[in-house]
């Protein structure tokens, strides 16, 4: 089995949950809830694969992906945030709204090529043995996901703002009363959460696949939800729960390919075996990290 | 209002309802397992549906559900359209077989039609199509078309019809090409195109330039495109992906079908039976043959294609051993109907074990 081959799969199919499930961490760490991220993936996907066919730019899809996740999930947040509706329940609703919405706009689409997105080919580095077309020669996006892992991390550990989205994560009430503006903090952990599943849902319809089909993230948005619990809700943990899932997968279908004789049964469940194992250690540990308001309304008055 | 406009009224509701009752036309209802535009096996059977509500118009009615999980979920979706009193359902995935022969039981007028499964009832008949014929046609050009003297399958789930496709398709592959190898992946789903995409990169990237697909969504092709590979379209023509990588496709046409199956209610001729109809039929069809197909194979399978719908070839004739080198088929034997239908063994020359 070739190893540069495979690293590179593993790469292409963790992407899209990878986006996914580190943005709604970030809406998590904000003590919001978000069960709708398969619809605002699936709605990035179609939008992200209509704006790069209509304007030839793949980069222009990942831009529109990202926008139509966010208009979408700022409906949830006016939803839950300003008229205090079950975040559950609306999370859910989203989800519909998002597979019944983008199977009407998807229609035009079906059976169009999406403008291929290049491999980002860097002088010298890509030139390295092994390593260069392992690590170094993916598409933008491979890399812009990474870059964001970092970027979150940074942002929730080292900057003010990260400080003022955890503590209202922790604590509403008293974020509040420290003046904290409690709702906007978390219409803007919605909306960029949302703007990652989007991109993560583009990622398939204009990499992974690269087509539109109606209902092609099939499942990829809840794989991600469950990510961010086996990550304990750290940056990093996303990470690797997103390459570890993307990777058995990957490595898998490849055992079954190569035609070893490990029985296929075994091989399928084995994704949803590890994610298992994982969450039944770190729950033995007892250490899960969920920010301590998550999915409880918050209402100045109370 | 006094009693005589009451009771007019009343007279007057109960002749139309007697009319609303005479103009009440059989409701024809169809299950689909995946969207109706997946570009395959939901699409090709929402279109022979319309074709056939097109043939008959206002003479009878249509009923729709997409997207409906094998299992627990189709029984309800069953129940409620034999209760919402639609006379014929056609459940079209293989899955359903067990969920439409539950329902019959609790329904006995209601008449189904199960797609691709082998069971039946007094109101059940199963009726499906001799892919395997179409499978013998894109074998052997996979065959024919490999570089690397490897083909990929990507199967759905490890039932009588994707085993008879993998054996069909391994048997003529090896016509054109004796040391050709044959790699399984299964993905246990009809439609996921991010998985049948990353198998079939899996595929490519164990070696396999020309991979089969028995799943419903043109995932594989569109990766196959990039990797410059070959592929066929499944279900349905898939003609976007001419000239290559799709190289020819095996096409269901159900309309045929449809149409005569509602004529019989119609007529109230109905009777529950079980056909299995191939190339010679119709209910097959083989898409147009592009790409760099060599012009040796290109005759071959232009052959084959008529042998076969004349009947003079059967792709399952000896002589043929079973995976475990014990024979199965003498030399001229050919395979019978039963055996068939309840394949669940490999061919000589694959390998590889099937799923339980």
């Amino acid at each position: 089995m070739d190893p540069v081959l495979l690293v590179a799969s593993i790469m292409v199919s963790a992407t899209p949950i990878l986006l996914a499930a580190l943005g709604e961490m970030v809406v998590e760490k904000s003590g919001v809830l978000n069960l709708g991220v398969e619809g605002m993936m699936i709605t990035g996907a179609v939008m992200g694969f209509a704006i790069a066919v209509t304007s030839g730019s793949p980069l222009m899809g990942f831009a529109g992906a990202a926008v139509s996740g966010a208009v979408l999930s700022l409906a949830f947040g006016f939803l839950t945030q300003y008229l205090l509706s079950n975040q559950v329940a609306t999370g859910l609703g989203l989800t519909l709204v998002g597979l019944g919405l983008s199977a009407l706009i998807g229609s035009h689409y079906e059976g169009q090529r999406a403008p291929a997105l290049g491999k980002l080919d860097m002088p010298l580095l890509s030139d390295i043995p092994m390593l260069g077309r392992m690590l170094l020669s993916h598409d933008i996006m491979v890399y812009v996901s990474l870059a964001l892992v970092a970027a979150v991390w940074a942002f929730l550990k080292y900057t003010r703002a990260g400080l003022i989205l955890r503590a209202v994560g922790e604590d509403h009430a008293s974020a509040h009363a420290l003046g904290y503006k409690v709702v906007r903090v978390r219409m803007a952990a919605i909306a960029f959460g949302g703007a990652c599943a989007g991109m993560g849902g583009a990622y398939v319809s204009l990499v992974r696949v690269p087509q539109w089909t109606e209902g092609m993230t099939a499942g990829a948005g809840w794989i991600a939800l469950a990510i961010v619990v086996f990550a304990s809700w750290r940056a990093f943990g996303v990470l690797i729960g997103a390459y570890l899932f993307g990777g058995v997968t990957v490595i898998q279908l490849n055992l079954q390919a190569a035609g070893t004789t490990v029985p296929v049964e075994l091989l399928s469940m084995s994704p949803y075996l590890i994610t298992i194992i994982v969450l039944v250690i770190i729950s033995a540990r007892g250490v899960q990290g969920a920010p301590a308001s998550l999915g409880r309304s918050f209402h100045a008055s109370s | 209002m006094n009693r005589r406009t009451l009771l007019a009224s009343a007279a007057a509701l109960s002749l139309a309802a007697g009319a609303a009752l005479a103009q009440d036309v059989p409701k024809i209802a169809f299950v689909y397992v995946g969207p109706v535009n997946d570009g395959g096996w939901s699409q090709h059977h929402h279109e022979s549906a319309m074709e056939m509500k097109d043939h008959f118009g206002d003479r009878i009615e249509i009923v729709e559900q997409e997207s409906v999980p094998e299992g627990a979920d189709a029984e309800r979706v069953l129940t409620q359209m034999a209760l919402s009193g639609a006379d014929l359902i056609f459940t079209t995935s293989f899955g359903y077989m067990d969920p439409t022969i539950n329902v019959a039981q609790k329904f006995p007028d209601v008449k189904f039609e199960h797609a691709t499964g082998y069971k039946t009832a007094d109101n059940v008949s199963a009726y499906s199509a001799r892919f395997y014929e179409g499978r013998a046609i894109t074998g052997y050009l996979a065959g024919a078309m490999t570089e690397t003297d490897k083909i990929g399958y990507i199967g759905s789930f490890p039932i009588p019809e994707v085993i008879r496709g993998i054996n069909s398709s391994y048997l003529h592959a090896a016509q054109a090409n004796p040391d050709v190898e044959i790699a399984v992946v299964w993905l246990n789903t009809w439609f996921d195109p991010a998985k049948e995409a990353d198998a079939t990169q899996a595929l490519l990237d164990q070696g396999a330039d020309v991979v089969l697909a028995h799943t419903d969504s043109t995932a594989p092709l569109s990766v196959l495109e990039k990797a410059g590979a070959y592929g066929f379209g499944q279900a349905a023509d898939m003609a976007e992906f001419k000239p290559t990588p799709r190289i020819s496709s095996i096409i269901d046409d159900w309309a045929p079908y449809y149409i005569e199956r509602v004529q019989a209610v119609l007529d109230g001729t109905w009777e529950s039976h079980n056909v299995w109809q191939g190339i010679g039929d119709g209910m097959v069809g083989i898409g147009e043959f592009t790409g760099p197909i060599p012009e040796d194979a290109l005759t071959h399978v232009t052959r084959m294609k008529e042998d076969i719908a004349s009947g003079a070839y059967h792709p399952f004739t000896g002589p043929i051993n079973k995976q475990d080198g014990s024979a199965w088929l003498a030399e001229g034997e050919v395979a019978d109907d039963g055996t068939l239908a309840g394949m669940d063994f490999y061919v000589e020359g694959v390998s590889g074990e099937i799923p339980n």
